[in-house]
């Protein structure tokens, strides 16, 4: 068990990651620490790497360089499957949900391991986003959008996760299902660690306790919401708000 | 306006399916102007248990083409490797001198022998093929095509090495021999076990696909692979199940071919993998149901011509299905 002995104390550690996608140089050496509890939301411009990020850290990209620690376990090279075992769940930014399963089968898939505990926490979730009650048999590619990026955050709480990555929730979303999902997202982070990508500034000072900035595949800024949304220098270069 | 459409298209669309359906069976009824009855039914029962047949040999190629998006070309040397797999064990109780005296109920022990050992030689096969050469060329039609062609010619060159060039007569229990009469219908007990073997296998893959926690990991893992292996699941294991699957049921409808046509050779998938294509094409990708529909309808549809206009057999299937395709460019059960 060598990757035992690599202990770090944060959740989850990034160090010095660079992650190739074809000829492209994504991410560029990124280090990150992220501490239990809350949410961190990750900004930047369109090709920054946020989603990149996410992705290496799940496993689904191959990592080229730099080591990557989840709850003190060395795991840029294990498989997302591996990973997702560990207790790490993912919300993709597109095609989050399956479309051509009903959304009862979304959710059977969801519980890695179907028993009396998946089950009560099923009815917790269903609770949580009580409008995917009435859909339960319907294909979940006929649900609107704002539906379909609840079942694609619902599906990943009915297991117990210590971290959730979620990407761009709220993308093509009206306002008032931003309100609602803001509202989702402040309850999840409550019980469960989330790391949040996030154009929508709002949602995100809304959801988010602290941030990373990345640009070109690097981190550029790290720190508490409110120190960034004070900067006004630093959000017009980063994120041109 | 847009209501009106609404409820035009809502109002009509069953009277469409529903005329479909009539059409089609009207279509299946028009031999019996060219024939009698008793012609007609046993021609009908021959039929659907060729049907079954290829129905075998097409629901391997729907999981592995439709379900799993790979151009198999070595579907057919699958069918040939599990017809001399079945082959080998029936030659085997043969030369015990157990086949020539076998009861029904011995014949059916045989047969569930040498479809196992079909089922599993494929399956192994399969496994071997997926693990080694498909992993490395998913996504990639052009390399599957490459591929698949390549390990055809060593399969049929294996056969050829361990079993000879010429064809084989293939043992055929005593009990598939005889036959019954209904309403002077003549039918082979064989083609019975061919039909209910068809439907059996028919409802296990229903029932998997659509009812099982198996199912829905197959069904969501061909549609989006990132999200099946974020919720935890091992989705290259899956995939080589499904091909092995694939493989496996190609070979025990090699095995069942091998006895109907009472002889195995080494290239006897190629005419079969033309008549599976036509079906999972006719059906629509990725659909059991429709292989199986598909599968009756080629079936009876060979028979009837091969009857009436023997040249024109294959051929019908052919036109049969670029008409449905005309109609329905997804085939019959394709979704859009």
């Amino acid at each position: 068990m060598p990757d035992m002995v690599e202990t770090k104390p944060s959740l989850l550690c990034l160090e010095n990651v660079h992650t190739h996608i074809d000829q492209h140089h994504i991410l560029q050496g990124v280090s990150m620490d992220v501490a239990a509890g809350g949410a961190t939301i990750l900004l930047g411009r369109n090709g920054a790497g946020k989603s990149t990020t996410l992705k290496s850290v799940m496993g689904l990209l191959p990592v080229s360089q730099g080591r990557i620690f989840f709850n003190g376990q060395a795991i840029e090279a294990s498989k997302p499957y591996e990973i997702a075992r560990m207790g790490m769940g993912f919300v993709p930014e597109d095609k989050a949900v399956l479309s051509t399963l009903t959304v009862a089968e979304n959710f059977r898939l969801s519980m890695f391991r179907e028993n009396e505990k998946t089950h009560k926490k099923l009815a917790e979730v269903l609770d949580l986003f009580p409008a995917l009650k009435k859909f339960w048999k319907r294909q979940a590619g006929l649900l609107s959008g704002g539906q379909r990026q609840m079942l694609a955050i619902a599906r990943v709480l009915v297991c117990e996760h210590t971290l959730l990555l979620i990407d761009e929730p709220s993308k093509g979303l009206a306002p008032i299902v931003v309100d609602q999902l803001a509202e989702s997202l402040i309850q999840i982070k409550d019980k469960t660690k989330v790391i949040l990508v996030e154009q929508n500034f709002r949602l995100a000072q809304q959801v988010g306790s602290d941030c990373f900035i990345l640009d070109d595949g690097r981190v550029a800024f790290n720190g508490p919401m409110d120190e960034l949304a004070k900067d006004k220098i630093m959000m017009k270069k980063y994120l041109g708000i | 306006m847009k209501t009106d459409t609404l409820k035009f298209q809502t109002r009509n669309r069953p009277f469409q399916q529903y005329a479909g359906w009539i059409i089609g069976i009207g279509l299946f009824l028009l031999p019996l102007i060219q024939m009698d009855l008793t012609t007609y039914l046993t021609l009908t029962v021959a039929g659907i248990s060729l049907g079954m047949l290829i129905f075998l040999i097409a629901s391997g190629l729907t999981l592995i083409f439709g379900l799993m998006d790979v151009l198999n070309l070595a579907h057919a040397a699958f069918f040939a490797f599990g017809a001399y797999a079945g082959f080998t064990v029936l030659n085997l109780l043969n030369n015990a001198g157990w086949i020539d005296t076998a009861s029904l109920a011995q014949s059916l022990f045989y047969l569930a022998l040498a479809l196992g050992a079909a089922g599993l030689a494929g399956g192994g096969l399969g496994i071997l093929t997926e693990k080694i050469v498909i992993k490395r060329v998913y996504g990639n039609h052009l390399m599957q095509l490459l591929v698949t062609v390549g390990v055809s010619f060593v399969i049929v060159e294996l056969l050829k090495m361990i079993w000879g060039v010429n064809d084989e007569v293939v043992p055929v229990p005593m009990g598939f021999q005889d036959a019954f009469i209904i309403f002077g219908v003549f039918i082979e007990y064989f083609r019975v076990v061919a039909i209910f073997l068809g439907i059996t296998i028919f409802a296990i893959l229903q029932y998997i696909l659509k009812q099982t926690k198996l199912g829905i990991i197959v069904r969501a893992g061909v549609e989006n692979q990132e999200i099946v292996k974020a919720t935890g699941y091992n989705i290259s294991w899956i995939f080589t199940l499904v091909f092995a699957a694939g493989s496996a049921l190609a070979a025990i409808g090699g095995t069942m071919m091998a006895i109907f046509n009472q002889a195995v050779d080494p290239g006897m998938g190629n005419q079969f993998l033309i008549f599976a294509l036509i079906v999972v094409i006719i059906g629509g990708l990725g659909s059991v149901t429709g292989s199986f529909v598909g599968a009756v309808i080629v079936g009876l549809s060979f028979n009837y011509v091969a009857f009436l206009w023997p040249k024109m057999a294959l051929g019908v299937n052919f036109m049969i299905m670029a008409i449905i395709l005309l109609i329905r460019p997804k085939g019959l059960f394709g979704k859009d």
